[in-house]
């Protein structure tokens, strides 16, 4: 006989299997999920939870298909928050304090509670790296915040009212696109096969019969 | 939390682990590989599949699942849909909200289109997000769009469409540069040199990576973009029917409001499919990595819209997806795992195979050392070998899983396993769709001519097996073409009548064919919810 426990869909009770996830023990329950559920692999961010165990205070944030059900657990999703992203075109912006002053000035107005860092679903310090982003320190909140999925979880509980997997991402696509160094050799190669420096090679592999393709392939040399 | 046994087996797995570290296991030849595809790769299962008996295709076989589908009728049959009241009308319609269309909706809107998608959950909810390996490009000195182009075309069994392969191979160091230009952060050095790495079946290291959320950052980039540019995305809204005109192009989609089931109908010059896999319709049974809307959808819209299949019958199967624990079960375990040196180890902690073989090659193996050698670790949910992850700290030093795998490494330490000091349990996982609607170089399908397919939707890119890293960049490359070719032709579309005869032609066949109780399709979600009564 399975183990089951209790836990409360939005305030409604349902006996669930313990080894069930959120997501799992919802549909267990007979929901179909529309919103509140995308790659169920821990990617996506699209099932953002908070919840409470019976006869505790303390108010927890999680992904549901990441998270094992637990008895007298009270769950509600956030299926979507609204959050603030700003439009910008890449191309004009270049990767300084400036940027984060203009476009998320209110990460100014963090009072240091470290909810963020607290709700984030993916143990990332927040906290952190919207400090490196007020100090214009793109490349470091990039590297802090890079596995963020922007579940919104942070954002929910922030009295500051900062989006912070905006932020996160601004940080990145700067860092990605202007601090990064360039990599000379993709430029090489974008260039050579532009200038047609591979036409003929392709065309003459693509001509060849299969035999002797399966003759070159067998054959190989595989870099170590 | 591992069973007795498991514990058991990893004391055996340790003990060989020293031995182990310094050998690099044979590869197969190709007889070999040819003989265990057969004996065991689930595509040669003839259970787990039937003939299509209507369509382009008819004769074929398929998936049973998916012949299902196919064996269906609109669920627009018989319903009084007014195509004179136009909700939505554009130059470019986008179905398909993964890295494939929104590369499209980029490039459409870049060539001044008026480009809108629709997408039945969330943009960015797609197999895309959950990639996580890498992308593959031929930049490196010593590599070559050449040989890369050999690598795929061998991997794929010598049957990628020769035209599709060389634009996938030639155009990988533009998709990297401008993905890289849009701001996507992949791993390099000091220096700026992209850091890589092989992927099974590669015979140079060209694995660009952006740690193992590769897939992640490139979508959330490319949806940064879409925003951005202020193109319209209609969110939890699927398209459930092609619309068509009397000239035979296609003319829009009637679209389906996911939350309040309102019918709605977008006009469109040109139509992109770009709705990806079909991990969902767990096929013979098997979990999926995939994502929640992988349901073949456009597959199912092409087919009845007249646009012929290739490769429906190939399957990839992940050779690492999750066997243990049951809450993460099928889940992906990176393939960059054994490019970083893990070897998969049976349960006498015996390395088994080299661990870089291909995928169909790899999944096999692994399904012949559980079910047809027994050396497989029994789960509560079937049987699994091991993935011996710790040696990846051996080789690279103490560090490497959390800066190279974060993902990985955080998906197990919630369910308290820590892959840097255990192995962990795998087991293929039903992963990608090698097949689906056949297009010409441009993207066009090659029965109406203003309606492109990209991404996993596609069939003949690969063949009938694909090689890991050539999903993310065949999204960006046939993604970016499909939107600059479909903005071209746009200007040249002229459109008639908008109808939905063909889903009533398609009952009619599925009526002569003697399919009497045809279900309805497309799925859109899978059915997950238990119902007691």
């Amino acid at each position: 006989m399975e183990k089951l426990v209790n836990v409360y869909f939005y305030g409604k009770r349902y006996e669930v299997p313990a080894d069930l996830t959120i997501m799992t023990a919802m549909e267990y329950a007979g929901y179909t999920l529309t919103r509140g559920c995308g790659c169920r692999h821990g990617f996506c961010g699209a099932c953002a939870t908070i919840y409470r165990i019976k006869g505790k205070n303390e108010l927890k944030t999680c992904l549901a298909c990441q998270t094992q059900v637990q008895e007298g657990m009270y769950v509600a999703s956030i299926p979507f928050f609204p959050t603030d992203k700003r439009t910008y075109n890449i191309e004009d912006l270049r990767p300084n304090q400036q940027v984060m002053m203009e476009l998320y000035p209110e990460i100014y107005s963090c009072i240091g509670c470290n909810a963020c860092t607290k709700a984030c679903t993916q143990n990332l310090n927040v906290m952190q790296y919207i400090a490196y982003a007020q100090r214009g320190e793109l490349e470091q909140c990039a590297e802090e915040s890079f596995d963020c999925v922007g579940c919104g979880c942070c954002s929910v509980r922030c009295p500051a009212e900062i989006s912070h997997p905006m932020v996160g991402l601004l940080a990145r696509r700067l860092t990605g696109k202007y601090i990064a160094p360039e990599a000379k050799h993709l430029t090489e190669r974008v260039e050579e096969i532009h200038a047609g420096q591979y036409d003929d090679l392709i065309e003459q592999i693509m001509q060849k019969p299969i035999a002797e393709m399966q003759e070159l392939y067998n054959h190989r040399d595989i870099e170590k | 939390m591992f069973t007795p046994e498991m514990l058991e087996s990893i004391r055996k797995v340790e003990a060989t682990r020293p031995a182990r570290m310094g050998m690099e296991p044979r590869r197969m030849t190709a007889e070999e590989k040819d003989a265990l595809l057969r004996a065991y790769h689930p595509d040669y299962r003839t259970d787990g599949f039937a003939e299509i008996q209507i369509g382009p295709n008819k004769g074929q076989k398929a998936p049973t699942e998916l012949r299902n589908l196919l064996h269906s009728n609109s669920r627009l049959l018989g319903q009084d849909i007014d195509l004179q009241k136009i909700d939505y009308d554009v130059d470019v319609l986008v179905i398909g909200g993964g890295g494939a269309g929104a590369a499209a909706a980029i490039e459409a809107h870049e060539a001044g289109s008026n480009v809108m998608m629709v997408t039945k959950l969330r943009i960015g909810d797609a197999n895309t997000m959950m990639a996580e390996g890498g992308i593959q490009a031929a930049d490196k000195p010593g590599d070559s769009p050449v040989q890369h182009y050999l690598d795929a075309f061998g991997g794929g069994h010598f049957a990628a469409r020769p035209e599709l392969l060389k634009r996938l191979v030639m155009e990988a160091p533009d998709a990297i540069q401008w993905l890289n230009r849009l701001g996507v952060m992949f791993d390099k050095d000091t220096e700026g040199n992209m850091i890589t790495t092989h992927g099974g079946g590669t015979s140079r290291k060209r694995m660009h990576a952006c740690k193992d959320y590769s897939g992640a950052e490139i979508m959330r980039t490319l949806r940064d973009e879409v925003l951005n540019r202020k193109i319209p995305v209609v969110e939890f809204t699927s398209a459930v029917e092609l619309i068509k005109d009397d000239r035979g192009q296609v003319a829009g989609a009637v679209l389906l409001n996911m939350e309040t089931g309102d019918y709605l109908v977008a006009r469109a010059k040109t139509v992109i499919l770009a709705t990806g896999g079909a991990g969902r319709l767990h096929y013979q049974g098997f979990p999926t990595s995939n994502h929640y809307g992988a349901t073949a959808d456009g597959l199912i819209l092409g087919y009845r819209a007249g646009v012929p299949l290739l490769y429906q019958d190939t399957i990839q199967y992940h050779p690492t997806g999750v066997a243990y624990p049951a809450q993460i079960y099928g889940a992906l375990v990176t393939e960059k795992v054994r490019s970083l040196g893990a070897m998969l180890v049976n349960v006498d902690g015996e390395a088994f195979m080299h661990p870089l073989e291909t995928r169909d090659v790899a999944a096999a193996s692994i399904i012949r050392e559980c079910t047809g050698r027994h050396k497989g670790v029994t789960t509560p949910l079937g049987s699994g070998v091991w993935l011996d992850t710790p040696m990846m700290e051996e080789i690279g030093g103490p560090g490497t899983i959390e800066a190279r795998i974060p993902a990985m490494l955080r998906m197990y330490l919630n369910y308290d396993i820590d892959m840097r000091k255990e192995p962990i349990l795998v087991y293929p996982t039903l992963h990608y769709q090698n097949g689906g609607l056949e297009i010409n170089g441009d993207g066009f399908t090659k029965t109406i001519d203003n309606l492109l397919v990209a991404g996993e939707a596609v069939g003949g890119i690969h063949g009938r097996n694909r090689l890991m890293g050539n999903s993310l960049l065949d999204i960006i490359v046939f993604g970016r073409n499909a939107g600059k070719a479909a903005a071209a032709k746009a200007k040249a579309v002229d459109l008639g009548t908008m109808n939905l005869d063909h889903i009533e032609a398609y009952a009619r066949e599925l009526d002569e064919a003697g399919i009497t109780e045809p279900g309805v399709s497309p799925l859109l979600l899978p059915r997950y919810a238990r119902h007691e009564r």
